[in-house]
């Protein structure tokens, strides 16, 4: 009996955050199902009226959303894919390779990642200018193709590949090339699954850089377009949450069916030092 | 050291060849444009430079200068560390606390719980922030309505400039909190069962195990924490930038903020760039200082 009174406060507790954690995106969710100015009104609604989906067929007429979808969707899997290429070859050989200066460069690298992503964007600027890559979509992807902590990841992880195995596979005569793309690649499948995920959702999320990147309208990314909408649309808040619902929903989807795997990559960056 | 046969995986000569390519983009576009950058951060570089870089001119500390008798850059700088030391602690806290709750053994549906509380941390910024936006309207929002049965009078977050840093930092709570949770519930974990035992044994209540057991222990993870939030929030950018726009009266402008409309605005990059390097410094700084402190706690 005694220990029912704190149970009960400590569940209702964590229910009543998960209640107020929810509570924006749950009426995010509702209110792009409005009436146009029901999410005005006051009190506020909670649910609509009379649902209804003309806000979402609005969207590619009035916010050019298919577009902006596209070119997130594009910029998104190719620098997953370049990202993956990159970084779990460096992570491999990180790991299981023996080379002068690896521990002094991996070291090195490391400690780069204080360095705020903001320094540099100022002279990428300029020299992606001059390589001509302003307002595309490789442009945007630059900064992702290589990242200090996608090779992190593949290294902690591929340093569990036992070495007698690698041996092995030398011993039947593969070639290096061919470890990596036979052994090492399919071991390290969940890990490279976490740095897809990682990468593919903070691509999509990423707001600065497209910004600064793409100066041309057509080729904005979903949350750069969102914001520019966002001062044009200030009245159309149910059209605004629709947009927003439509951005958000693939991340989400992404992390409720990989949630395991994203998780990893929190734990591995969480006990570096 | 025992003796390792000289090539046990591959030859170094493979190995430069595997790390090259992530090299080489790091090198370029990452290692390149720091040095760079802080190269332009002593120039007038600006527009007709992007043009051709025969009109850059060097101007030693002009620039740095410049920015430290800006009233809009200690502006700048006061709100950044507002949010950074508010809105830090409290993230921190926050995370905590939840940590604790989630891993308390009298908590039901751990994983459950902890997959909602995760979810604000996925979303993408910039549509979280129109939301909150909404829910921030005096009139109509969420947040009015609710405060309004506890007898508040409705507050104008986003219009008023001593509330809108305030409402800055609960959505970014709010949106940062799971992903700390997450590291503190696997700190959590690490702690030994028998070190609470002992503590009991001792006499220790609940309280008493906190401070002595679970603080001690939770050091390392919680130095962690705190160095990658002030990183992060010294980096302030996409929610002021939604929400307020900097304002009002630019009681919102953050640092980097700043060194966007300064840099990709108005096109002084110079001026931008050391903008950019005296935030870099100061991450440094307190970096530096966190990891300081948790070397000579531990010694």
């Amino acid at each position: 009996m005694r220990r029912r009174i704190p149970a009960i406060v400590l569940n209702a507790g964590l229910i009543l955050i998960a209640v107020v954690t929810l509570a924006p995106v749950l009426w995010m969710i509702s209110a792009s199902f409005m009436a146009p100015g029901e999410a005005g009104t006051f009190p506020p609604r909670l649910v609509p009226a009379h649902p209804t989906l003309e806000h979402y067929l609005l969207l590619p007429e009035r916010m050019h959303l298919i577009r902006y979808f596209i070119n997130s969707a594009v910029i998104a899997c190719f620098a997953t894919l370049l990202s993956l290429f990159f970084n779990s070859m460096a992570g491999y050989a990180f790991a299981k390779f023996r080379f002068k200066g690896r521990d002094v460069l991996f070291r090195f690298l490391l400690s780069a990642m204080v360095i705020p992503a903001q320094v540099t964007m100022l002279p990428l600027f300029f020299m992606l200018k001059k390589m001509g890559l302003i307002n595309t979509y490789l442009g945007v992807m630059i900064p992702s193709l290589a990242s200090i902590f996608g090779i992190f990841l593949v290294r902690q992880f591929a340093q569990s590949i036992p070495d007698s195995l690698l041996e092995a596979a030398r011993m039947d005569g593969a070639s290096d090339f061919k470890i990596y793309r036979l052994v090492v690649l399919p071991l390290c499948k969940p890990i490279l699954l976490t740095l897809a995920l990682f990468t593919f959702m903070g691509t999509w999320n990423d707001f600065m850089w497209p910004l600064i990147v793409m100066t041309d309208n057509s080729n904005y990314t979903l949350p750069v377009a969102l914001a520019n909408l966002a001062g044009e649309h200030v009245q159309d808040t149910e059209l605004m949450m629709a947009g927003s619902v439509v951005t958000v929903l693939p991340v989400v989807i992404l992390f409720l069916a990989f949630q395991k795997h994203y998780v990893r990559g929190i734990m591995v960056g969480g006990v570096k030092e | 050291m025992t003796l390792r046969p000289r090539y046990r995986s591959g030859s170094p000569a493979v190995a430069y060849l595997f790390i090259a390519p992530a090299l080489v983009a790091i090198g370029i576009f990452f290692v390149v444009p720091i040095v760079a950058a802080f190269m332009m951060s002593f120039t007038d570089f600006d527009i007709y430079a992007l043009g051709s870089l025969t009109f850059v001119r060097f101007v030693a500390l002009e620039n740095y200068l410049r920015a430290l008798d800006a009233p809009l850059f200690w502006q700048a700088i006061r709100n950044t560390f507002y949010f950074v030391l508010v809105g830090g602690p409290l993230s921190v806290a926050v995370s905590l606390g939840i940590a604790l709750m989630v891993n308390s053994r009298l908590a039901r549906f751990k994983s459950f719980f902890r997959t909602i509380y995760f979810l604000p941390v996925v979303t993408s910024l910039v549509a979280v922030a129109i939301v909150w936006r909404y829910v921030y309207h005096p009139r109509a929002g969420l947040l009015n309505y609710v405060l309004s049965f506890f007898g508040v009078s409705p507050v104008d977050w986003l219009g008023n400039p001593d509330m809108a840093m305030p409402a800055i930092i609960l959505l970014a709570v709010w949106k940062n909190f799971g992903y700390n949770m997450l590291i503190f519930i696997a700190g959590l974990q690490n702690i030994q069962d028998d070190l609470y035992d002992a503590a009991r044994i001792d006499g220790a209540g609940v309280w008493k195990q906190f401070l002595n057991v679970t603080v001690p222990m939770l050091a390392p993870t919680t130095v962690f924490i705190v160095v990658i939030t002030v990183i992060g929030y010294f980096q302030l950018f996409a929610e002021p930038y939604v929400m307020t726009q900097g304002g009002p009266l630019n009681s919102t402008l953050s640092l980097v903020m700043l060194m966007y409309e300064q840099g990709f605005r108005w096109w002084s990059m110079g001026y931008a760039a050391s903008i950019a390097f005296l935030l870099f410094l100061i991450i440094l700084v307190f970096t530096a200082i966190q990891i300081f402190l948790r070397r000579r706690a531990l010694v």
